[in-house]
């Protein structure tokens, strides 16, 4: 049981993380390199606040605001480049981001941060808490696409330009993107340094970034059920399998080759291709049942 | 005297390289006037336009919309004042139906800050405007359709709906005939010609010279980026200056 929990506590977490930056490059349209880098500015900041007596309600939140914040100023630079440019700008960011952990004594370092207190002690009530916060996270995806500010998103999204001529104020838009994504990244990060109760630099490299990117992708960019389910496997198969675990990169650079190439809206391009290949079919069997 | 101008251009320059696309360059429009923008091939109409909306940023001169300058404001803060425009060559957004590219311009005031966007959801009174705008253009068939897979003439149309549908002050139309058939273009130009009758302030920039000698009210003729003629179609079509200019100077 315990490690079903232990399973269930990643998934939520990789779900967060997952629809966090899907809120970014799905939604809005701004690619992300660095992502893994707002995941561990809320996982350090939790953890330090913690550790130093701050009650963990008060330090989630900051994780968020922290993330949040940082988020807004990597959005300017958004502002500035565009597509390719915007990738290396963010993955750059990635970079920097464990550089300078690296070298801060406070921050532990290459050794990391040990002993973080965990949220609640009973390990089911913790995967209670991340699934509910995950289904929160959800709900709000779903709200944010349906309403006025996920329709400017998809226009930001689709051309830019001709956004602008329907009066969007583009820069704004991008700003709250970044700000909402990353906030959220903040919250998994600091849910997983909770979990957890170590962290060290390694967890927020440029694979963490890439491995986010692959469940966005493989899910479907911009789709809210297709991110969900794609990071809820993908964060428990190297887990389940250790084949997965060794060969992880491979794996997933072979699964984002094979989604561009033959799905490039990804698991819920796929469906809706198998349902209109279904649709279709019943619809020939029905009219030439009439005939 | 006459009364203030609508939108006005004042001395605008624009250089592109070492190349004067526009050389002091003046426009005004009255109130519900429908002026016709016209010149031959590289005369700046085009480079006129994208300074009006922003999109190039005049190195002499200013712009004002209802008595306000916007020389300084970004292309969104225009289209919000009361500019607005379709593009001589269309873009629509290629993942939306036909409706909802409508409907986002009909929506302009939910989005004009991303925090009432947040707070507004009903997209209903936006999705019935757009339906009422694409009927009047005459493409309410395609409402629902992927535009990835419309004919020019259909996107032409559904270019001036987007404008119309962000209820503009001055709506710009940049070629908005080009690419369609004589009965098409016949009845776009009817179209235009019904809105600026129900008040609506039009500049339109055309090459189908017989259309805009048969709509507008006034000519204004731009060449090599300067003022050529302005008045009245008969007057501005009989000046020598501007039959030279399309032709060639050997005509004159």
């Amino acid at each position: 049981m315990q490690y079903e929990i232990t399973l269930a506590v990643f998934m939520g977490i990789n779900i967060i993380f997952a629809q966090s930056l899907n809120m970014i490059t799905g939604f809005c349209g701004q690619i992300s390199l660095g992502h893994a880098a707002f995941y561990g500015t809320g996982a350090y900041c939790s953890a330090l606040m913690a550790k130093a007596g701050v009650p963990i309600p008060v330090c989630i939140l900051a994780a968020m605001a922290a993330a949040g914040l940082f988020g807004l100023i990597v959005g300017f630079a958004s502002l500035r480049v565009r597509h390719d440019f915007l990738a290396i700008t963010t993955m750059g960011v990635g970079f920097l981001f464990i550089g300078i952990v690296r070298q801060q004594d406070f921050l532990g370092g290459e050794m990391g941060v040990f002993g973080i207190p965990g949220i609640v002690d009973d390990k089911f009530q913790f995967m209670v808490v991340v699934l509910v916060l995950a289904a929160l996270v959800i709900a709000l995806a779903v709200y944010l696409k349906h309403s006025w500010l996920g329709f400017a998103f998809d226009a930001i999204a689709q051309d830019e330009d001709t956004a602008r001529t329907v009066g969007i104020g583009v820069a704004r838009y991008k700003l709250t993107a970044f700000v909402i994504g990353t906030a959220l990244a903040g919250l998994a990060g600091a849910l997983y340094a909770h979990h957890v109760k170590f962290i060290g630099i390694d967890s927020f490299g440029f694979v963490e970034s890439v491995t986010v990117l692959s469940m966005v992708i493989v899910g479907g960019i911009g789709s809210i059920w297709g991110v969900t389910i794609t990071a809820a496997v993908l964060s428990v198969l190297p887990l389940w399998l250790q084949f997965v675990s060794d060969y992880k990169l491979l794996l997933y650079g072979l699964l984002l080759f094979v989604v561009m190439r033959f799905s490039p809206d990804g698991l819920d391009g796929l469906l809706r291709w198998i349902l209109r290949r279904l649709i279709g079919g019943i619809g020939r069997r029905v009219m030439a049942d009439k005939a | 005297m006459t009364a203030m101008p609508l939108l006005e251009a004042r001395q605008v320059s624009v250089h592109f390289g070492g190349v004067a696309a526009l050389d002091r360059v003046t426009l005004a429009v009255q109130p519900g006037e429908l002026i016709g923008l016209i010149g031959p091939n590289g005369a700046g109409k085009t480079t006129l336009l994208r300074t009006i909306t922003g999109v190039v940023k005049p190195e002499v001169g200013s712009i004002h919309l209802d008595g306000e300058d916007i020389t300084k404001f970004a292309v969104h803060a225009r289209v919000r004042r009361g500019l607005g425009l379709s593009h001589q060559i269309v873009r629509p957004f290629r993942g939306m139906s036909s409706v909802e590219n409508v409907m986002i311009a009909a929506g302009s005031r939910h989005t004009r800050h991303p925090l009432v966007a947040l707070c507004r959801w009903s997209r209903r009174a936006e999705r019935q405007a757009a339906m009422a705008l694409l009927d009047m253009v005459g493409i309410a068939d395609s409402a629902d359709a992927e535009v990835g897979s419309l004919p020019l003439g259909v996107l032409k149309r559904l270019e001036m709906a987007r404008a119309l549908a962000l209820q503009p002050k001055v709506l710009m139309l940049d070629e908005p005939l080009a690419g369609l058939n004589h009965v098409e273009a016949a009845a776009l130009a009817d179209a235009i010609v019904e809105l600026n009758a129900n008040g609506q302030t039009v500049i339109l920039i055309e090459h189908n010279l017989s259309e805009v000698i048969r709509i507008c009210s006034h000519l204004v003729v731009l060449d090599n980026g300067r003022n050529l003629a302005e008045g009245p179609p008969d007057t501005v079509m009989a000046d020598p200056a501007v039959r030279a200019a399309y032709v060639g100077e050997a005509a004159a």
